[in-house]
């Protein structure tokens, strides 16, 4: 207990969560969202991805504004290094994810958040994207993510913190599950 | 044929209820499909036991009078001490009576039976919560090659094909078969997702007397955060033996089973489980942690002090660095599949619009909100934690007869004099 009476602001709008989960609940199709993203290649290993339009709410939905990503390979891949590789792209969103839900179970537990910073690593070996050895996976090996985080809170309670977020993200879910993924070409 | 209040079940629950009503002179009959204490009868495994201490078996009138207060019953002792109960309380029952609908007719429910139709003002849904063992999707990626079965049909390990077998589910029923199927020298492999860890004994003591002494299974179903997930929080990591052994993961790994994550899909015959054990198991230490220390609190506040050893914490849950993340059922490897993912409830028979979208029973503590004079009972989290256990059935009877009294003695007779003003 703090012996101050500072509202906890994480910035997190937690009514609307709130109000969202239980009206989302009384009409589950309303929470049927898709994301889409939509790339094309620019050259060699460079490809340009945008991400503007999705659907939830029963309703065609658009961010703010159309978001631009440039994805590519370093030099000793023999490429450009016009972006991030595909793979770290996939750890920015598992971090974003896992960020966005420390901040807001934060807020739901009433902790103040002063600083959260996270530092992830996705080992892989490349033998098997170069199909060099049919025994080693394409994917990660194995993913860590630390957070330091500077809270409001008994070192129990961060760490419940971050693995109530693990429980309830999204990408965290993709990633340490297997998914459908159909692939189609014209 | 017609009654005041028809009872659909005569488990503990529906037991329990017949003699509140009959306290309160209130003419009804408790039909049941089979015999007193059915699914006991016919839907358990040889060696289960409840996971609760004799002491807390106990129902309105009769408490827990045998020489083992601190044991757990078996399967043949739970069956009789409900047909005890049953003979003791003279309540109504017509076995052998399948309900086949229920449904509202003008001012009052018809439940219709394989023995006659009955006519009455008030039913109470007592059914259980646990008629249907869980089979999730991905068993249709099981290949032919491996058998399945479910706690409904599992009647040992002795039935079972003499290759590994796979135990999905770590619940109280996974941990449990994972360890007897390990001792029939089988090798096993448990699939655990979210679960509940529980010591059986925490300084010196059973757990059930640390929680009903601290009071958490007393805490209400109106004042819990989030109700849905009281309600559905897997049943915790127990086993009732004479020995009183804790059967956590750190016990059955020690003991040589192999602990895997949650299934998470069958792709081509194999078996894919979670990247996500270790979180899931460092959930469920840091919420034993949180328990145990109200328990303490409990302990030092309540001066319970002396009476119990001194507190410690229980080795966080050790998981593997390197988790297996696939088995190739096809390989021979494993030649059964146990599927201990929970139990539904089967309203198939309740034509009343009183289902939720994922079919179980909107209700208010018990009271069934959309079908006055509907009761619901014996489901976990009813009207407290205890609702979960054969104890929590004396309060919640209780409660639930008074409110179906009341609500008789306002509706009738229907025209009188002040009936509009008090409803008002």
């Amino acid at each position: 207990m703090t012996l101050t009476s500072t509202p906890v602001d994480n910035g997190i709008n937690l009514q609307a969560l709130l109000d969202a989960r239980e009206a989302l609940s009384a009409s589950p199709e309303a929470a049927e969202f898709q994301w889409r993203v939509s790339c094309s290649w620019v050259n060699g290993t460079h490809s340009s991805t945008t991400v503007e339009k999705f659907s939830g709410l029963c309703e065609e939905q658009a961010h703010r504004t159309a978001f631009h990503y440039d994805v590519d390979h370093p030099e000793c891949f023999a490429s450009e290094d016009h972006g991030p590789t595909p793979t770290e792209i996939v750890l920015v969103g598992l971090a974003g994810c896992l960020t966005a839900g420390v901040a807001a179970v934060a807020q739901r537990r009433g902790i103040q958040l002063r600083s959260v910073t996270a530092a992830l690593t996705g080992d892989m070996s490349v033998l098997g994207v170069l199909g060099a050895d049919p025994d080693i996976r394409n994917g990660f090996s194995n993913i860590a993510v630390h957070f330091d985080i500077d809270a409001d809170a008994s070192p129990a309670d961060i760490e419940a913190l971050v693995a109530q977020s693990q429980k309830r993200s999204a990408v965290y879910d993709a990633l340490t599950n297997p998914t459908p993924v159909t692939v189609t070409v014209n | 044929m017609r009654t005041t209040t028809v009872i659909i079940g005569a488990g503990h629950a529906g037991l329990a209820m017949s003699h509140r009503l009959t306290e309160r002179s209130i003419d009804h009959v408790v039909l049941e499909r089979g015999e007193v204490a059915n699914s006991w009868r016919t839907e358990r495994w040889p060696s289960l036991r409840l996971l609760t201490p004799n002491w807390q078996t106990r129902l309105p009138g009769l408490a827990y009078q045998g020489g083992d207060p601190d044991g757990f019953a078996s399967t043949p002792e739970v069956i009789e001490f409900l047909q005890g109960y049953a003979d003791a309380t003279s309540a109504p029952v017509r076995t052998h009576t399948t309900v086949t609908a229920v449904r509202a007719v003008d001012a009052g429910y018809e439940v219709a039976t394989t023995e006659g139709v009955w006519r009455c003002d008030s039913v109470v849904l007592a059914s259980g919560a646990c008629n249907r063992a869980v089979v999730p999707d991905v068993a249709a990626g099981v290949p032919p090659s491996v058998a399945m079965v479910t706690p409904m049909t599992y009647r040992g390990p002795d039935e079972l094909d003499h290759r590994g077998v796979l135990v999905v589910g770590a619940s109280a029923t996974g941990v449990q078969l994972a360890d007897e199927i390990h001792r029939s020298g089988r090798p096993v492999t448990l699939a655990v997702g979210e679960h509940v860890r529980l010591p059986r004994l925490y300084r010196g003591r059973d757990i059930f007397w640390w929680m009903d002494g601290s009071g958490v299974l007393d805490h209400r179903y109106d004042e819990v955060d989030d109700l849905v997930r009281a309600r559905n929080v897997p049943s915790p990591q127990l086993v009732g033996t004479p020995q009183r052994v804790t059967l956590d993961l750190n016990t059955l790994a020690e003991r040589g089973i192999r602990i895997v994550g949650r299934l998470g899909g069958i792709a081509d015959g194999v078996a894919q489980f979670s990247g996500s054990l270790a979180n899931l198991c460092k959930l469920a230490d840091l919420k034993l942690n949180r328990l145990l220390d109200t328990f303490d609190t409990w302990a030092a506040a309540a001066g319970r002090n002396g009476d119990v050893d001194p507190p410690h914490r229980f080795a966080p849950t050790a998981t593997a660095a390197s988790p297996t993340l696939a088995v190739d059922l096809r390989r021979g490897e494993i030649g059964t599949v146990v599927w201990a993912c929970g139990y539904r409830p089967d309203y198939s028979w309740l034509a009343l619009p009183v289902l939720d979208r994922r079919g179980r029973v909107i209700h208010d503590g018990g009271v069934v909100r959309d079908a006055p004079g509907v009761y619901l009972l014996g489901t976990p989290f009813l009207r407290r934690r205890r609702s979960s256990f054969l104890s929590g059935a004396d309060q919640d009877t209780q409660e639930l007869a008074d409110h179906l009294l009341q609500r008789l003695t306002q509706s009738s007779p229907p025209c009188a004099p002040g009936s509009l003003a008090r409803q008002a």
